[in-house]
């Protein structure tokens, strides 16, 4: 399997603060690779180094065979960027942003007019073509943006939070778009804070505070997390996390629906049991039981986040 | 030539989005034509009519011919007589009399010895302008040639290219160039940061296109609408003031493609250092004001200190205001004007390495 984009010791610096500090990065060619953390983890940071944009303060960056930012216009060429922001112009139509991309890449007249007709039939824009961008809903700017970025059929796309601010139905489209790529044999780099979308990719790099927290397959990182899970039902949960507080051992509690799902360290002895004779003192009726983590606890887990911040993953 | 079709792109997507921004559209065509008309009918450097007051201690023949030669300049306008230095001082106070003019008892004595101030001209310091027209008195050569009897035909001025004095004439073309550095900086500073600002820039230069290309792209449209703009100041001087143009138009044209280039270049320098299209707003009016104020067109370059004359020298608008005068007024040859055409050429350049030093592909 080859590598489309590596990474040592990549690090950028902003004033004082460390965007991102030291990450190694193997993407694989031909898969969707997903960057998961939350605001401010170094994702955008982080893509915006591999596309040249931002000079890394240390660490070396090679993409698609070429040293980046050294060779970043030999890059650019291969490769197509979606931008956490809408980018394309408000004030010129559906027809005519794809029309200057085409040029800005210097396709000629016959590859511009089927590409252009090839991405307004495939990506759903043709109704919608002679329509000014700033008009268009959310969906159909993501729609209208990965068809610009897709263009000049790169190699490698870099796509930095592109779903943010789409519905559902449009995210599971705009992935199933992805997929397709992918089987052409695309590269795609993809950052994100959904955790279904996280699932769906073949790889991920889990984010946190500029580092890589965890890596590899969705399934792996589940299987083997470095914790246990227990899901606690039929509880009265205030009394519940009181009790559950007190544990030393439980490092999350997070409330879904009707359960609480706890997380402790691996090494713990005896979770379910811990976890049961802390409940007994209050309530008896209580049912614990050690589940199979989900890619939410991978994330917890990895974050080592405390029970009483913000559930990440739901989270805007 | 793939170079040169993303420069067109550019252009294109550029003229396309003007096209789309009437706002924008108004002011091109709306900023000329304003303060064409503004500067035009509403500024007026010369000083007629002003009200004076006259105190003759002397009451002689030789008193009453000066006070006579005064007038006939049409600089005094209705002339009061005073009978005494409170009557004088109270016109001047109240605001009837701008000036004073006190001849002394013994006037006759005074101009015949030739030392002593036979006459004083009294001015209202808080009226702009009216100092010099004092100075303008006190030089007519009856008075300075004060030991000699008054010729009998004042000395005659001839003003040459601007026969009539008309401020008009003197502001059409000056205009022209204050005109073309308002627009010219201010647009294509916003344009370059309104990409910014939008995020446009992040994916433009994610692209194969060059900086220079993307530059040179951008500003394109700008050169033709500055173009527009000499084109309707010209015109309308010359149907609405009738301001000719005494030289060669390919002269005016080819003067104004440089300026306009010089302007651009300085908008295209503001552009890679304002963040936001306001910042580039307030950088353009800092370059602007010194343009406007020490480029000649307001105050005339040889009475400005050394200082202020050396930074005018830096304005491509002081460089300018000679060449377009000297081919609207005075019918000049660009080629008559070499040492101002490098002048401009050395900003251009200077200009566009600054700008391209600055201008990275990249964020940071």
């Amino acid at each position: 399997m080859s590598i489309a984009i590596t990474a040592r010791d990549l690090a950028r610096r902003f004033g004082t603060t460390w965007a991102v500090d030291g990450i190694d990065l193997d993407v694989p060619h031909a898969q969707i690779y997903g960057f998961l953390g939350p605001n401010g983890s170094g994702k955008s940071t982080t893509i915006r180094m591999l596309c040249g944009l931002l000079v890394p303060t240390r660490g070396t960056v090679t993409v698609l065979g070429h040293s980046v930012p050294r060779e970043s216009e030999i890059v650019r060429r291969k490769m197509g960027y979606m931008t956490q922001r809408f980018s394309l112009w408000d004030d010129l139509t559906v027809l005519e942003n794809l029309e200057f991309m085409c040029r800005v890449y210097g396709l000629d007249r016959v590859t511009r007019r089927e590409r252009i007709a090839d991405r307004l039939r495939n990506y759903d824009l043709e109704v919608i073509a002679k329509q000014r961008a700033g008009t268009l809903s959310g969906g159909q700017r993501q729609r209208l943006a990965l068809a610009a970025a897709t263009l000049h059929e790169p190699e490698l796309l870099l796509l930095d939070e592109p779903t943010s601010a789409v519905d559902p139905q449009s995210r599971r489209d705009f992935w199933e778009k992805l997929f397709a790529l992918v089987t052409r044999g695309t590269t795609i780099l993809v950052s994100t804070h959904y955790m279904d979308e996280a699932e769906r990719c073949h790889r991920l790099a889990i984010l946190d505070r500029g580092r890589v927290a965890a890596e590899g397959e969705p399934k792996v990182l589940a299987r083997d997390i470095d914790a246990i899970v227990v899901e606690i039902s039929n509880a009265d949960f205030e009394a519940a996390r009181r009790a559950l507080a007190s544990v030393a051992a439980v490092r999350s509690i997070a409330q879904l629906g009707n359960r609480l799902r706890v997380l402790l360290p691996r090494s713990t002895v005896n979770a379910v049991g811990l976890l049961r004779a802390a409940l007994a003192a209050d309530n008896g009726t209580a049912a614990v039981e050690q589940v199979g983590a989900s890619l939410e606890d991978v994330f917890v887990a990895a974050t080592r986040l405390r029970e009483d911040s913000e559930r990440p993953g739901r989270a805007a | 030539m793939k170079w040169l079709w993303r420069l067109l792109a550019v252009a294109a997507k550029e003229v396309r989005q003007l096209s789309r921004d009437r706002i924008t559209i108004g002011l091109i065509i709306g900023i000329p034509t304003i303060q064409l008309l503004l500067f035009g009918y509403a500024i007026n450097f010369d000083v007629r009519g002003v009200s004076t007051a006259v105190l003759d201690q002397s009451q002689t023949s030789l008193s009453r011919r000066l006070v006579g030669d005064l007038g006939a300049t049409q600089v005094l306008g209705k002339i009061r007589q005073a009978g005494t230095d409170r009557e004088l001082r109270e016109l001047m106070q109240r605001g009837d009399a701008n000036i004073a003019i006190v001849i002394a008892p013994d006037v006759e004595r005074r101009i015949a010895e030739g030392t002593r101030a036979a006459m004083q001209i009294v001015v209202d310091g808080s009226q702009p302008a009216l100092e010099n027209v004092a100075a303008g008195l006190a030089n007519i050569p009856l008075l300075r040639r004060a030991g000699l009897p008054p010729p009998a035909r004042p000395v005659e001025i001839m003003v040459a290219y601007n026969p009539e004095k008309r401020t008009a004439v003197q502001i059409v073309p000056a205009l022209c160039g204050v005109i073309l550095t308002m627009t010219m900086v201010i647009f294509t500073a916003s344009a370059i940061v309104r990409e910014r600002e939008r995020g446009n820039l992040e994916l433009l230069i994610t692209t194969p296109v060059s900086s220079a290309e993307l530059m040179a792209g951008k500003l394109l449209p700008y050169v033709a609408i500055g173009l527009i703009q000499t084109t309707l100041v010209i015109t309308l001087g010359w149907f609405l003031f009738g301001v000719p143009v005494a030289g060669r138009l390919i002269d005016l044209y080819l003067g104004a493609l440089l300026f306009i280039a010089a302007s651009l270049s300085l908008g295209l320098l503001i552009s890679t250092i304002a963040q936001t299209q306001f910042q580039a707003m307030q950088m353009a009016i800092v370059t602007l004001l010194p343009s406007i104020l020490m480029s000649g067109f307001m105050f005339p370059f040889e009475g400005m200190p050394k200082v202020a004359q050396g930074i005018a020298q830096v304005l491509p608008l002081t460089h300018f205001n000679e060449i377009i005068r000297g081919i609207v007024l005075r019918g000049a040859a660009l080629t008559d004007m070499r040492s101002e055409v490098l002048k401009l050429l050395a900003f251009l350049a200077v200009m566009l390495t600054l700008a391209m030093a600055r201008f990275h592909k990249r964020l940071d």
